[in-house]
C-alpha cells in the first residue's frame, strides 16, 4: 500500500468519523449533566435540513452552519421542556424527538429536494489542500477542524472550568448541587441545548459537506451511533475521539472489503460474505461496549444521575 | 351497522364522507383515472422522478380523456396493498406499480379487482389483468462502458451498486464487457451498498473506489452524491436515471435517462381504446425507453463517435453487448463465441463477467 | 402568581385514562393549525388521518392488520419498560422471528402438513427471544447497556436477513431476486373473514392483551416486575432477583416481537424479502407508552397508531401530504402523553405568594 493510498483512505475515514464525533461531543456534555437524550438522530436531521435551507436562502454556508446549530438546539428544547419541566421519561421523550425530527425534516425538506447550494471553500491554499500528501493535514472541510478543536476544548471545559465543575456536579449529585445553590434545571437546559446544537452541526456535515444536497433520512442512523459512542467512550472526550475514528474506520473497511480491496493477497478474506463486513461496525460496537463494561469502570464514569428526573424535595 | 347509519354519521364529518363513498358509489365522470404507486419522493432526481415524468407525459398526451393520480414514498412491504387497493377503490382503471418490490402486492390486489388493469414495473409475474414492463438499462450501461473504457487512464473502473439483483448484475456486466472492448485489460471494481439511496454511504463508497485506483465511477444507486464526490476530485462519472449534470457540471460525462413516457402513453391509449391486454414488455434504446443524455464537453470526439456507434447499433439491432464469447469471474466460458444471450438468460443472470472484482 | 405542582395522595385514575385521550385530541387540533399554516388543507388532512380509517368500513381491515404486530410487540416491551429495561431493538427481534419461522417452513418443504405452521410460529417466538437473549446476557453478565446493544443488534439482523434471503434461503424459482419462496397455501395463517386480509394474527393480538393483563395483575411475576421497576432496592430485600427480571423482561419482549414477525410473515407477506423490516419494532415503543404500559392500553394504543398510519396513507392520496407526516403526528401524541404523565401523580395549583412580587 502506497502512502498516497493510506492518506486517501484516512481522508475518507475522517469524513465518516466527523459527524458522529460532533454529535457525540454534544451528547457527552448532555449526559454529563445527568440527562440522557436519545433524540440525536432527530436533532441531526433537523440540523441537516436547517443548514441546507439557510444556505440555499443566503448562499452563505457559514450562516447555514449557524442555523443548523440553531435548528438542532431548538429541537432539543422540545425535549428539555418535557424532561426538565414535566419530569417525563427521558428514554421515551428522546425516542419521540427522534421520530419527530425525522418527520419534520422530511416535511420541510420537500421543498429542497434536488436543490444545489454553495459549499465551503477550503480554508487552506489549494497547493496544500489538494496535494496528495499534505491534504492529510490541510485537505478537509472547516467543520473537521472545528470538531477536532472541540475535543480538547470540551475536555478542558469539563476539567478545568468552574462551569464544567458545576455541570459535572449536577450530573453526579443533583440534590447537593441544588442545596448549595446551583440551578440544576438551568444547567441541564444549557447542556441539552449544547447537545442539540452539536448534533445539528453534525447533521449539517451530511447535507452541506459530504454530499451537498437534501435527502430524506440522509443521516441513515448515524445519530444512534453517536449515542453509542458516548457509552463506548466511558464519558471521556479522548476516548470519544478514538471511538469516532475507530467506527469511521470500520465503515470504511466494509466498503474497502466489498470493493475487493484485499485483492487476492488474503484469499480467506474473499470467502467472508459481504454482510459480515456490513455488520462489523455494529458487532464491534457491542464488543467494545462489553469490553469496557466488563472492566467495571463504567460505573465510575457514568454520571450518577444519568436518566433520572430531578425532583427537588420541598 | 347499517349503511344508512354509517352514511348519516359520515355526513357529520363532511369531507371524510366524500372520500369514503368513493369506494362504494361510482362517480359520474367522463375522464378515466390512472393511478401510480411510487417508491421514492417524486423529487428524488432519480428513479421516481423519471416515472413521474412518464405520468406527466400521459397528462400531456391524453389529458382530455384521462386523469392521473399518484402516491409517493410507498414502502415495499405489506402496507403497499391497501394503497394499491385505495387507488382501485377511487376508480382507477389502470394502475402502474413502479418498483420490483410491489410484485406480490400488485397480484394480490389485482385478484380482487378483475376489471382494473395493472402494470408492474420490473417484475415477472403476470395475470390476465396484470402486465409487466421493464427497460433494458444495460443497453445504456454498454454506452457508458464504452466511454469509460476509452477514457480511463488507469483501466480500473468503479461500479457503485445497490443489491445483487439481475438488473444490477446486467448493468455491471454490460459496463465491464463494453469497457473491455475498448481496453481488454480494463477491470471493474464493484461495491454493493445494500441500499438504493444512502447519500453518505454512496459518497464514502465512491471515495473508496477512487482510492483503489478507479478514475471513472458509474453508479447504480439513485442519489447524485457520488457525482458530487467525483466533481470534488476532478474525476468522471455518469448520471443514473436522469440527467444529473446540474450536480456535477464537469464530472458528469453523460447519463442514462429512463424515459417511461412513450410506454405509459401507449398503454393509457390502449386502455382508452379498449385494446389493453396483459403483456410483458422489455423496451430499450430502440423504443426510446433508454436514452443517453447529452455528452459533456470533456468527452473527446472519437469517444463520442464510438458511443454513438453503440447507440446506433442498438437502434438498428446490429449490436448486442451480450454476444459470446463471455467468461465469468473464474474464467469459465458461459456464452460461446457467436451466441447471444436470450432475454430469459438476461432476466435471471446471477454471475459476473471476467474482470469484475468484488467481495463474495 | 405561579403554578405549583402538588403531589396527589394517590395516582389519579381519571388522569391516567383522560390524558391519552386528550393527547390524541390535542394532536389533531395542532395538526389542523400547523397544516393550514404551511398551506395544506389542515382540516381535511386531520380528518383523513384520524377519522377516515374509522368511518370508512373498507379501511377497517387495513387498520386491524396494521395494528396486530404493533399490539403484540408493545405488550412485550411494556413489561420490560415497567421493569426499567429498555429494549429498543424489537425491530431486529421481529426480523429474526420471521426468519426463524421461514427457516422451519423451508426445512419442512412445500408439501409439509399444515400443522407445521404451529412449529413455525413457535420458532418465531424462540427466534425473537434468542436475539433478545444477547442483550440480556451482556447486561446480566457485564452490565452492558441494553439500549445500545439491542439497537446495534437490529442493524446486524438486517444483514442476517440480507445474507439468508440473498443466499441459502433464496427462492430457486425467484429469478435471482433476494427473497424466500412464497409459502405454500397450507402454511399460511387462516383468514378470519372471507374476502378480507384479516388473518388469525389479528385474533392473537386481541386475545393476548387480556392474557397479559391477568399475568401482570395476578401472578407473582407481575408483582416482581413492578417492584423491581419502581424500587430496585426494595426488590432486592424482597428476595427478587434483579438478573432474573432482566432475563424475563428481555426474553418476553423478544419473544413477542418474534411472534409478531412470524405472524406478519405467515399471515400477510407470505415471503421474506429485504423490505420485511418496516419499523413496527420502533413504533411499538410509542404504542407501549401511549398505552401507559398497560396491556389493555397497548391494545387501544396499537389501534390508534394503526389508524394514523392508514389515515396517513389516505391523506397522501387526497391532500398529498408527504408520508413523513404520520411520524410527526405519532411523535406529537407521544410528546403530549409524556408531558401529561405528571398530572397522574401531581396536581397543578395556582399559588399567589403573599406580596412576593408586588
Amino acid at each position: 500500500m502506497s502512502p498516497e493510498f493510506i492518506i486517501a483512505a484516512i481522508v475518507t475515514v475522517v469524513g465518516l468519523a466527523t459527524p458522529i464525533l460532533l454529535a457525540g461531543l454534544g451528547e457527552l456534555i448532555t449526559e454529563k449533566s445527568g440527562v440522557l437524550n436519545l433524540g440525536v438522530e432527530g436533532m441531526m436531521l433537523m440540523g441537516a435540513i436547517c443548514g441546507f435551507a439557510a444556505t440555499a436562502a443566503t448562499f452563505n454556508p457559514w450562516l447555514g452552519i449557524l442555523s443548523a446549530a440553531a435548528g438542532g438546539a431548538i429541537a432539543s428544547m422540545l425535549f428539555a421542556v418535557l424532561v426538565l419541566q414535566l419530569n417525563s421519561n427521558q428514554v421515551a421523550t428522546g425516542l419521540a424527538l427522534s421520530i419527530f425530527g425525522t418527520g419534520l425534516s422530511s416535511l420541510i425538506g420537500n421543498a429542497f429536494t434536488g436543490r444545489i447550494v454553495p459549499q465551503f471553500g477550503s480554508i487552506f491554499p489549494d497547493a496544500l489542500a489538494k496535494d496528495p500528501i499534505w491534504k492529510l493535514l490541510f485537505g478537509y472541510s472547516p467543520l473537521v477542524y472545528f470538531a477536532l478543536a472541540m475535543v480538547p476544548l470540551t475536555a478542558w471545559f469539563l476539567k478545568s472550568t468552574r462551569a464544567g465543575l458545576i455541570l459535572r456536579a449536577v450530573g453526579e449529585n443533583d440534590h447537593s448541587a441544588h442545596s448549595i445553590g446551583y440551578s440544576v434545571t438551568g444547567v441541564r437546559y444549557a447542556a441539552i441545548a449544547f447537545g442539540g446544537a452539536m448534533a445539528g452541526i453534525g447533521g449539517a456535515y451530511f447535507s452541506m459537506v459530504i454530499t451537498p444536497m437534501w435527502a430524506e433520512k440522509m443521516t441513515a442512523g448515524r445519530g444512534w451511533i453517536a449515542v453509542a459512542l458516548v457509552v463506548f467512550a466511558g464519558w471521556r472526550t479522548g476516548r470519544l475521539l478514538a471511538g469516532a475514528y475507530f467506527f469511521g474506520f470500520l465503515m470504511w473497511l466494509e466498503l474497502f472489503a466489498k470493493a475487493n480491496g484485499f485483492g487476492n493477497s488474503l484469499p480467506f478474506l474473499q470467502d467472508i460474505p459481504s454482510q459480515v463486513w456490513a455488520a462489523m461496525p455494529y458487532v464491534m460496537t457491542i464488543a467494545a461496549l462489553t469490553l469496557i463494561s466488563s472492566r467495571g469502570n463504567v460505573g465510575a464514569s457514568a454520571p450518577a444521575c444519568l436518566g433520572k428526573p430531578f425532583l427537588p424535595s420541598t | 351497522m347499517t349503511t344508512l347509519n354509517r352514511r348519516s354519521l359520515m355526513k357529520a364529518v363532511g369531507a371524510a364522507a366524500t372520500l369514503s363513498m368513493v369506494g362504494t358509489a361510482a362517480r359520474a365522470e367522463d375522464k378515466i383515472k390512472i393511478g401510480f404507486i411510487f417508491l421514492g419522493p417524486i423529487g428524488d432526481y432519480g428513479w421516481t422522478w423519471a416515472h413521474n415524468k412518464g405520468r406527466e407525459a400521459i397528462d400531456a398526451a391524453l389529458g382530455d380523456k384521462v386523469e392521473t393520480i399518484y402516491v409517493e414514498n410507498v414502502a415495499e412491504d405489506a402496507s403497499a396493498i391497501p394503497l394499491i387497493r385505495d387507488l382501485a377503490n377511487q376508480g382507477c382503471k389502470l394502475i402502474f406499480t413502479c418498483s420490483y418490490g410491489y410484485m406480490e402486492q400488485t397480484l394480490t390486489v389485482a385478484a380482487e379487482f378483475p376489471d382494473v388493469k395493472f402494470e408492474h414495473c420490473t417484475g415477472f409475474k403476470r395475470a390476465d389483468n396484470v402486465a409487466t414492463y421493464n427497460s433494458k438499462f444495460h443497453e445504456g450501461r454498454a454506452v457508458l462502458g464504452t466511454i469509460a473504457g476509452k477514457m480511463s487512464k488507469s483501466g480500473t473502473l468503479g461500479y457503485l451498486g445497490s443489491y445483487k439483483v439481475p438488473e444490477v448484475v446486467l448493468g455491471v456486466n454490460a459496463f465491464a464487457l463494453a469497457a473491455q472492448k475498448q481496453n481488454p485489460a480494463a477491470t471493474v471494481k464493484l461495491v454493493l451498498i445494500d441500499s438504493w439511496f444512502d447519500p453518505p454511504k454512496e459518497a464514502a463508497a465512491t471515495e473508496t473506489l477512487i482510492n483503489l485506483g478507479c478514475d471513472i465511477v458509474t453508479t447504480h444507486t439513485d442519489s447524485p452524491g457520488p457525482l458530487q464526490i467525483l466533481e470534488q476530485k476532478g474525476l468522471f462519472g455518469f448520471g443514473q436515471g436522469a440527467d444529473m449534470s446540474a450536480f456535477a457540471p464537469t464530472a458528469h460525462l453523460t447519463a442514462i435517462e429512463d424515459i417511461w413516457g412513450p410506454y405509459y402513453v401507449q398503454r393509457a391509449q390502449a386502455l382508452v381504446d379498449g385494446t389493453w391486454t396483459s403483456t410483458d414488455t422489455w423496451d430499450g434504446m430502440k423504443e426510446g425507453t433508454v436514452v443517453i443524455a447529452p455528452y459533456n464537453a470533456a468527452v473527446p470526439a472519437d469517444v463520442v463517435a464510438l458511443a454513438d456507434g453503440v447507440q446506433a447499433g442498438y437502434k438498428d439491432g446490429s449490436y448486442d453487448i451480450f454476444t459470446g464469447p463471455i467468461f465469468d469471474q473464474d474464467g469459465v466460458e458461459k456464452v460461446k463465441a457467436g451466441e447471444v444471450m436470450t432475454l430469459e438468460q438476461l432476466a435471471t443472470i446471477d454471475w459476473f463477467v471476467k474482470g469484475v472484482e468484488s467481495a463474495s | 402568581m405561579r403554578l405549583k405542582l402538588e403531589k396527589r395522595p394517590a395516582p389519579s385514575t381519571f388522569m391516567l385514562i383522560a390524558t391519552p385521550i386528550a393527547s390524541v385530541l390535542l394532536t389533531m387540533l395542532i395538526g389542523v393549525i400547523v397544516f393550514d399554516a404551511i398551506g395544506i388543507q389542515g382540516e381535511r388532512a386531520v380528518i383523513d388521518i384520524f377519522l377516515t380509517p374509522i368511518l370508512a368500513s373498507y379501511k377497517w381491515q387495513d387498520v386491524a392488520v396494521k395494528a396486530a404486530p404493533l399490539i403484540i410487540i408493545a405488550l412485550g416491551l411494556s413489561i420490560g419498560n415497567r421493569a426499567q429495561i429498555w429494549n429498543i431493538g424489537a425491530e431486529g427481534q421481529y426480523v429474526l422471528g420471521a426468519l426463524a419461522a421461514a427457516g422451519v417452513g423451508i426445512a419442512a418443504g412445500p408439501d409439509a402438513p399444515s400443522a407445521t405452521l404451529i412449529l413455525m410460529i413457535l420458532a418465531g417466538i424462540l427466534g425473537g427471544a434468542a436475539w433478545a437473549a444477547i442483550p440480556a446476557f451482556l447486561k446480566t453478565r457485564w452490565d452492558v447497556n441494553e439500549i445500545l446493544s439491542s439497537l446495534m443488534l437490529t442493524y446486524v439482523s438486517f444483514q442476517v436477513l440480507g445474507y439468508l434471503v440473498g443466499g441459502p434461503w433464496q427462492d430457486p424459482n425467484g429469478r435471482n431476486f433476494p427473497a424466500t419462496a412464497p409459502l405454500p397455501e397450507q402454511l399460511t395463517l387462516p383468514i378470519l373473514f372471507q374476502g378480507t386480509t384479516v388473518h388469525l394474527g389479528v385474533a392473537v393480538a386481541v386475545i393476548l392483551p387480556f392474557v397479559f393483563w391477568l399475568l401482570m395483575s395476578k401472578s407473582v411475576f407481575g408483582f416482581q416486575i413492578r417492584v423491581v421497576g419502581s424500587a430496585p432496592h426494595a426488590a432486592r430485600h424482597g428476595g427478587f432477583d434483579a438478573k432474573q427480571t432482566i432475563w424475563m423482561a428481555l426474553l418476553i419482549g423478544g419473544g413477542m416481537a418474534g411472534l409478531a414477525g412470524a405472524l406478519e410473515f405467515t399471515g400477510s407477506l407470505k415471503a421474506v424479502n429485504l423490505g420485511f423490516p418496516s419499523g413496527y419494532g420502533f413504533t411499538a415503543i410509542i404504542v407501549a407508552f401511549l398505552g401507559r404500559l398497560h396491556p389493555i392500553g397497548c391494545l387501544i394504543a396499537g389501534i390508534v397508531l394503526a389508524i394514523t398510519y392508514v389515515g396517513g396513507q389516505v391523506a397522501q392520496t387526497t391532500v398529498h401530504i408527504p408520508n413523513s407526516t404520520a411520524g410527526i403526528f405519532q411523535a406529537m401524541m407521544l410528546f403530549f402523553i409524556l408531558a401529561s404523565d405528571i398530572l397522574i401523580r401531581y396536581r397543578l395549583r395556582i399559588v399567589r405568594p403573599a406580596g412576593a412580587r408586588a
